[in-house]
C-alpha cells in the first residue's frame, strides 16, 4: 500500500519588544527570577491588560509578508486553562478573529517549487516557566510570562518531512527580514510544534494525526517526522491503527515515544477579552506599517542578481540573514565594488564569525569600514595581500583601514616620477640583467622586479612597475 | 436536565470539588438556572451581533516603554509558598510544560 | 459630629475654619462605627490607625479650601483593592489578602486628601443581592435589623444610612450599587461604564462592573464622583472623553425635561407601596416642570437570564486566578497541584460563587457557547437597543429600583432564581453601559425606605444629578433617619 503524508505546523514566536504583550514589564532573558513582572504578570486581582502596540505592529508586518489578508475588525479571546505557568488561569489570545488569515509562502524542493498555505496567524502571550525539581516540587519564574509571541499556523499543504524543513527555513527567514523576531530555535524565540497524519493515496479523508513535542531544530523536526511517517505506516501496514496522542522526539535513538494519548478535545471556553477594547484598525494604518517592512529576501536576491551581476549563489549566501544582506546594501551603498563585497563577506568574514563564533552584528566590522577597504583594492592604494591585513586590524578593533595604511605606511608605490628613478638605479647595476633580456631571455624580468620590489620594500605597484620597466629596457 | 455527571464535569472544568450532598443541590439548582436562562430560546437573534464591550473605546494600544512598578518583595509578599524567588508548587506532573 | 446633620461641605467649611480638626473628624467618625457597626456589621477592616496617622498629616499641613474632600473620612467596598490594607471581596480565598498596588480610584481620592476609614462588607465577590453570602456575616439594614440591606454594596450603603460615613465607594454589576441605595434610603449612582477606571476592582463581571459612589445627599455623591472619574491609562475600556463637574447640574431646573417610564418596570410583581412611592415621583416631576410619558422596553424581561449568563461567563473566568498559587487561601495537606487548585477553591469558596462559576463554565463550554454565551451577548445588543430608542425622545428613565423593600434576613438566600429575578430592573442598565442612580423616594407600609431609579443615556450622568437634586429639593426622604429597630441586639 502506498501513503501519502500531511503535515501540520504551529509555529510560535517570540517578538522582539521592549516590553510584554499586556503589560509594560521589561522583556529580558537571563535576569533573577521574578524580577521582569509586575502586579499584571502576576494575576493580581484587579488588574487589566494593555495591548501593546509594537507586538501588534509586527503581527501586521509578519501577517503581510506572509502573504496573509489582515483582520480589521477584530477582538481578543480568553483561552481558559489551569497551570502554574499561567497565573490568570487564562491565556490573551486572538481566537475568533486572528490578525492575519489566508497567506501562503512559497518553498523549493528537489529544484521543485510549491506554495505552502498559512491557516492563520495571530498575536498572544507565552506563559512563565516551571522547572520541575528533585524534591516534589515545581518552581514558577513569570519573567516570561505575558512575552509577546506570534502563532502561525499551515494549512495541511505539506506533503513531507523536507518540505516541512523547507518551509521552516522559508518562515524563518521571512519572519527575521520583518526585524520582528530573532526566530532561533536554540534560544526558544521559535517554537515548533507538529502534527502528522498519513493516508492511502487516494482516500478523501485525513489519517488520523499524532502530534510531536520536543523539537529543538529544524533538524529534528525533519527526522522526527520522517520517522514518524515510516512508523505510522509500519503500524498501518501491520493492520494496526494509529492513536491521536502527543509523542517525544529523541534524537539519541532518532525515535519517537509516547507522551500521552489524548482524551477528547481540550475545552478551552474560549470568549471575547472583555478587558480590551475591540479593534476596527483603518486602511491608513495597516498602509503605513505595511510600507515599513523591511525588503524581503525573494526581492534582494533579484536585485543583487539583477543589478550588481552578483551570482545566484552569491545573492543567496548574503540573504541568509537580514544582518548580512543589511550589511551588503549598506557598503555596496558606499559605491564599493559588489562582487568583492559579496567575496569579501562570503569569504573572509565568514570564515572570522565562524572562527570566533560571534554574530556579524558582535563584531567591529562596519559596512562602511569594509567598503573603504575595498575602495582600497580597487583603487590600488594597497594590494590583496595588504588587504588581509588591514581586515584583520579592522575586524578585530573596528581600526578605520584608511588611517590604519597610512599610519602603517602600506600604500602601495604607484607613482611613475618616484618608481623610475629606483627601476633606473637598480638597471644601472644590473648590466648583465638588461644583456641577457636584450638576448631574449625573459627570467632577467623576474630578477629585476624582484631587485625593484626590495629595494621599495615590497610595495611597489607591480603593475607599474612591469610598465616602467619595459620603457625603460627598450630605451637602454 | 442537566444530569449529575455533566455537573461534574463542569465542575472539574472548573476545579471544583463536591461532595455527593452538595452534587445533588448542585444539580437541582443548576438545572432551574438553567432552565430559567432557556428562556433566551424565544428571542429570535437572527443576523443579530453580540455585544462583548460596552464602553466606546476602540483601538487601544500602549507604546512599547519599559516601566517596573513593583519589587520582586512585594510581588512575593502574598505568596504562600517560596523559595529563593521562585512559587512553589507540589511537582506537575500530568502534563508537559507551556500550551 | 452626626452625619445626619452634616453634608461635605459643611464638614469642609467647618475644617477650613478649624471649628473641628481632621483628627476630630475622625475620631468622631471612628465613634459612631464603633457605636453602630455592632448591630449592623457594615466594615470588614477598618483602617483607625492609618486614618488617624494621615489626619494628623493633614492637620498639619492645613485644609486646602480648594480641595473640597479634603480630610472627608470615606468607606470603600472591599472589593477595591487599597494598598497595603487588606482587601477581601468577602470572601475566605482571599481573607489574607494585602494588596501591593492601589486601584485608580484610590489614588484618585487619595490626591484629594480623603481618608479611608474602612473596607465595607459585600457579597462574596459582589455576588449576590443582599451581603449574606459574605464570608465575614451578614450586613443588616439600619432600619429594621433583621432585613438586608441589599447588595452587593450592603455594607457601603448601610454605613452611610447609619450615619457612619457621609459617603462610601460602591461597585454595580447588576445593581449593586443602586439596590442596596434603595433598601436604605439614601442616594447611589453607578456612572456609566468606562466613566470611572475599573484598575484595582476585583472583576466580577469585566463588561458589566462600574465603581460608584453612594451617599445620603445629591450633592456629595456628585463631589466624590467628580473625584475619581476619567480616562485611566490602565484601563482601556474607561472613555476618552472629558468629565464634566457633576455640581454644576445641581440646582438646575427639569422644567422641559422628558422622562420615560418603561411600562415593563411597572407591571407585575412589583410590590404595591413602591408602585406607589414611583406614581408618587412622577407627581413631583410633572409639578416641577417636566413631562413624563409611558414607553415600552420590549426586552426587559430577557435582562435577567442575559445578565446572569453574561455575568457568569466572564466571572468563572475572572474567579479563575484565584488559585491558592500566587497569593489568597491555600488548602492546608495538599499533595497534588489539584489539590491545591480543586481543594482551595472548593473550600475558598461559598456556594453563591460556586453557582455563578458552575453557570459560567457551563456557558462557555463546548457545545454550549452559542445557544448561551453568544445567545445572551445578542440579547444585550437587542436591550441596548431598546434603550437607545427610547433616549432618542426623552432624557431620562423613571422607575422603582427594585419590586419589593429590603425583604428579611434568610428569607430568599434559598432560591436562587427568584433572587436572581429581584435584579430585574437594574440589570438592563449594565446590560446597556448607561448611568442609573437610586434615590430615596418614600417607605413601605412597614416603614422601610423604597428608591426611584434614574437612567440616562451614555456618559448623560448630569441629567441623573439635575433631577435627582430638583427631587431632593422637593422631598424629605433622603432626610428620614434609621431606628436600628428590632433584630438581634
Amino acid at each position: 500500500m502506498n501513503f501519502e503524508t500531511t503535515i501540520g505546523l504551529e509555529v510560535h514566536v517570540e517578538l522582539k519588544t521592549k516590553t510584554k504583550m499586556f503589560s509594560p514589564s521589561p522583556v529580558e532573558f537571563g535576569d533573577e527570577p521574578n524580577t521582569n513582572t509586575n502586579v499584571i504578570d502576576f494575576g493580581m486581582p484587579g488588574v487589566l491588560p494593555k495591548v501593546n502596540k509594537q507586538a501588534y505592529r509586527y503581527g501586521i508586518m509578519v501577517a503581510s509578508a506572509l502573504n496573509a489578508t489582515i483582520t480589521r475588525d477584530t477582538h481578543f479571546d480568553r483561552k481558559n486553562y489551569f497551570y502554574p505557568d499561567n497565573p490568570k488561569a487564562y491565556q490573551i489570545t486572538q481566537f475568533e478573529k486572528p490578525l492575519g488569515t489566508d497567506g501562503w509562502i512559497e518553498i523549493e524542493v528537489d529544484g521543485k517549487k510549491k506554495k505552502i498555505g498559512i491557516t492563520e496567524l495571530h498575536v498572544e502571550e507565552d506563559a512563565g516557566k516551571n522547572t520541575h525539581s528533585e524534591d516534589g516540587y515545581s518552581y514558577v519564574d513569570l519573567n516570561r510570562q505575558g512575552t509577546p509571541l506570534i502563532e502561525i499556523v499551515s494549512k495541511p499543504d505539506i506533503a513531507s518531512p523536507d518540505e516541512a524543513y523547507a518551509y521552516l527555513e522559508k518562515l524563518r527567514q521571512i519572519v527575521q527580514f520583518t526585524g520582528a523576531s530573532d526566530v532561533k530555535m536554540e534560544e526558544g524565540s521559535m517554537r515548533v510544534d507538529t502534527n502528522i497524519s498519513i493516508r492511502p493515496i487516494g482516500q478523501s479523508d485525513y489519517g488520523v494525526k499524532t502530534e510531536l513535542k520536543n523539537l529543538n531544530s529544524f533538524n529534528f523536526v525533519r527526522k522526527g517526522l520522517a520517522y514518524e511517517e515510516k512508523r505510522q505506516a509500519r503500524e498501518l501496514m501491520a493492520g494496526g491503527v494509529i492513536r491521536q496522542e502527543t509523542r517525544r522526539y529523541d534524537d539519541a535513538t532518532g525515535q519517537t515515544y509516547l507522551m500521552r494519548v489524548k482524551e477528547g478535545s481540550d475545552d478551552y471556553r474560549y470568549f471575547p477579552e472583555p478587558d480590551i477594547p475591540p479593534f476596527h484598525l483603518d486602511d491608513a494604518w495597516i498602509k503605513e506599517i505595511q510600507a515599513s517592512i523591511p525588503e524581503m529576501p525573494e526581492k534582494r536576491r533579484a536585485r543583487y542578481v539583477q543589478e550588481f551581476g552578483l551570482p545566484e549563489y552569491d545573492a543567496n549566501v548574503l540573504t541568509a540573514t537580514k544582518e548580512m544582506s543589511d550589511f551588503f546594501d549598506a557598503a555596496v551603498a558606499q559605491k564599493a565594488d559588489p562582487k568583492l563585497i559579496s567575496n569579501w563577506l562570503m569569504g573572509e568574514v565568514n570564515a572570522y564569525m565562524n572562527d570566533k563564533k560571534l554574530d556579524l552584528q558582535e563584531t567591529k566590522l562596519t559596512p562602511e569600514n569594509l567598503a573603504t577597504m575595498v575602495k582600497l583594492i580597487t583603487d590600488g592604494t594597497i594590494s590583496s595581500k595588504i588587504a588581509k591585513k588591514v581586515f584583520k586590524e579592522t575586524i578585530t578593533n573596528g581600526t578605520e583601514p584608511k588611517e590604519y595604511v597610512e599610519a602603517k605606511g602600506l600604500a602601495q608605490l604607484s607613482d611613475p616620477a618616484k618608481l623610475t628613478p629606483i627601476i633606473d638605479g637598480v638597471l644601472d647595476s644590473n648590466q648583465q640583467s638588461i644583456d641577457d633580456f636584450k638576448n631574449g631571455k625573459d627570467r632577467a624580468i623576474g630578477f629585476l622586479v624582484g631587485q625593484i620590489m626590495k629595494q621599495t620594500k615590497g610595495k611597489a605597484d607591480p603593475k607599474v612597475v612591469n610598465q616602467i620597466l619595459m620603457t625603460e629596457l627598450k630605451k637602454r | 436536565m442537566i444530569s449529575k455527571a455533566q455537573v461534574s464535569h463542569v465542575a472539574k472544568l472548573a476545579r471544583l470539588e463536591f461532595n455527593e450532598t452538595e452534587l445533588e443541590n448542585f444539580t437541582s439548582q443548576l438545572d432551574k438556572i438553567v432552565e430559567f436562562v432557556d428562556q433566551l430560546e424565544a428571542v429570535d437573534t437572527t443576523g443579530v451581533e453580540p455585544t462583548t464591550h460596552i464602553s466606546n473605546a476602540i483601538n487601544v494600544f500602549r507604546e512599547d516603554v519599559p516601566q517596573k512598578e513593583a519589587t520582586r518583595t512585594e510581588l512575593l509578599k502574598n505568596v504562600p509558598e517560596q523559595a529563593d524567588g521562585l512559587i512553589r508548587v507540589p511537582a506537575i506532573i500530568e502534563k508537559e510544560e507551556g500550551e | 459630629m452626626n452625619y445626619f446633620d452634616e453634608d461635605i461641605a459643611s464638614l469642609h467649611e467647618k475644617l477650613v475654619h478649624k471649628e473641628i480638626t481632621v483628627r476630630q473628624l475622625v475620631e468622631a467618625t471612628f465613634e459612631q462605627i464603633e457605636a453602630k457597626d455592632e448591630k449592623i456589621n457594615a466594615f470588614v477592616t477598618l483602617n483607625k490607625a492609618a486614618a488617624l496617622e494621615k489626619a494628623d498629616a493633614l492637620d498639619a499641613k492645613g485644609i486646602d479650601e480648594a480641595t473640597i474632600l479634603a480630610g472627608i473620612p470615606l468607606a470603600i467596598k472591599d472589593n477595591i483593592v487599597t494598598k497595603g490594607l487588606r482587601t477581601t471581596a468577602s470572601s475566605h480565598i482571599l481573607d489574607n489578602f494585602e494588596p501591593v498596588y492601589n486601584a485608580t480610584v484610590m489614588d484618585k481620592l487619595d490626591a484629594k486628601d480623603t481618608i479611608t476609614v474602612g473596607k465595607t462588607n459585600l457579597d462574596e465577590f459582589a455576588m449576590g443581592g443582599s451581603t449574606e453570602t459574605s464570608y465575614f456575616g451578614v450586613t443588616r439594614n439600619p432600619w429594621q435589623l433583621d432585613k438586608v440591606p441589599g447588595g452587593s454594596s450592603g455594607g457601603s450603603a448601610a454605613a452611610v444610612a447609619a450615619g457612619e460615613v457621609i459617603a462610601a465607594l460602591g461597585t454595580d454589576t447588576g445593581g449593586s450599587i443602586r439596590q442596596p441605595a434603595a433598601f436604605n434610603g439614601i442616594f447611589g449612582i453607578k456612572p456609566t461604564y468606562g466613566r470611572v477606571s475599573r484598575w484595582g476592582l476585583m472583576a466580577f463581571g469585566s463588561s458589566l462592573d462600574q465603581i460608584g459612589v453612594l451617599s445620603r445627599s445629591v450633592k456629595d455623591s456628585a463631589l466624590v464622583l467628580n473625584a475619581i472619574s476619567g480616562q485611566d491609562a490602565h484601563d482601556g475600556t474607561s472613555i476618552d472623553t472629558a468629565v464634566p463637574d457633576f455640581t454644576a447640574a445641581l440646582g438646575q431646573s427639569v422644567k422641559g425635561m422628558k422622562i420615560a417610564v418603561p411600562k415593563e418596570y411597572m407591571g407585575e410583581g412589583i410590590d404595591p407601596d413602591i408602585v406607589a412611592a414611583v406614581k408618587a415621583a412622577i407627581a413631583t416631576f410633572e409639578k416641577l416642570g417636566a413631562t413624563v410619558d409611558e414607553v415600552t422596553l420590549p426586552y426587559t424581561k430577557y435582562a435577567v437570564p442575559a445578565y446572569y449568563i453574561i455575568a457568569s461567563s466572564e466571572a468563572s473566568s475572572n474567579l479563575q486566578r484565584y488559585d491558592g498559587i500566587r497569593y489568597g487561601f491555600r488548602a492546608k495537606d495538599v499533595h497534588s497541584l489539584d489539590d491545591v487548585y480543586i481543594k482551595s477553591r472548593s473550600e475558598g469558596f461559598g456556594d453563591e460563587v460556586k453557582r455563578r462559576i458552575m453557570l459560567g463554565t457551563f456557558s462557555l463550554s463546548a457545545g454550549y457557547y452559542d445557544a448561551y454565551f453568544k445567545k445572551a451577548a445578542q440579547v444585550r445588543t437587542l436591550i441596548k437597543q431598546d434603550f437607545e430608542k427610547i433616549f432618542e425622545t426623552h432624557d431620562l428613565i423613571l422607575g422603582p429600583t427594585t419590586p419589593t423593600p429590603a425583604y428579611g434576613i434568610g428569607e430568599k438566600i434559598t432560591d436562587p432564581v427568584t433572587m436572581y429575578l429581584n435584579d430585574i430592573l437594574t440589570i438592563p442598565a449594565n446590560l446597556a453601559g448607561i448611568p442609573a442612580a437610586s434615590m430615596p423616594a418614600g417607605f413601605s407600609k412597614a416603614g422601610l425606605p423604597i428608591g426611584v431609579q434614574l437612567m440616562a443615556k451614555t456618559l448623560n450622568e448630569t441629567a441623573i444629578f439635575t433631577a435627582a437634586d430638583a427631587f431632593e429639593k422637593a422631598t424629605t426622604f433622603h432626610k428620614q433617619v434609621p431606628e436600628f429597630k428590632g433584630g438581634q441586639n
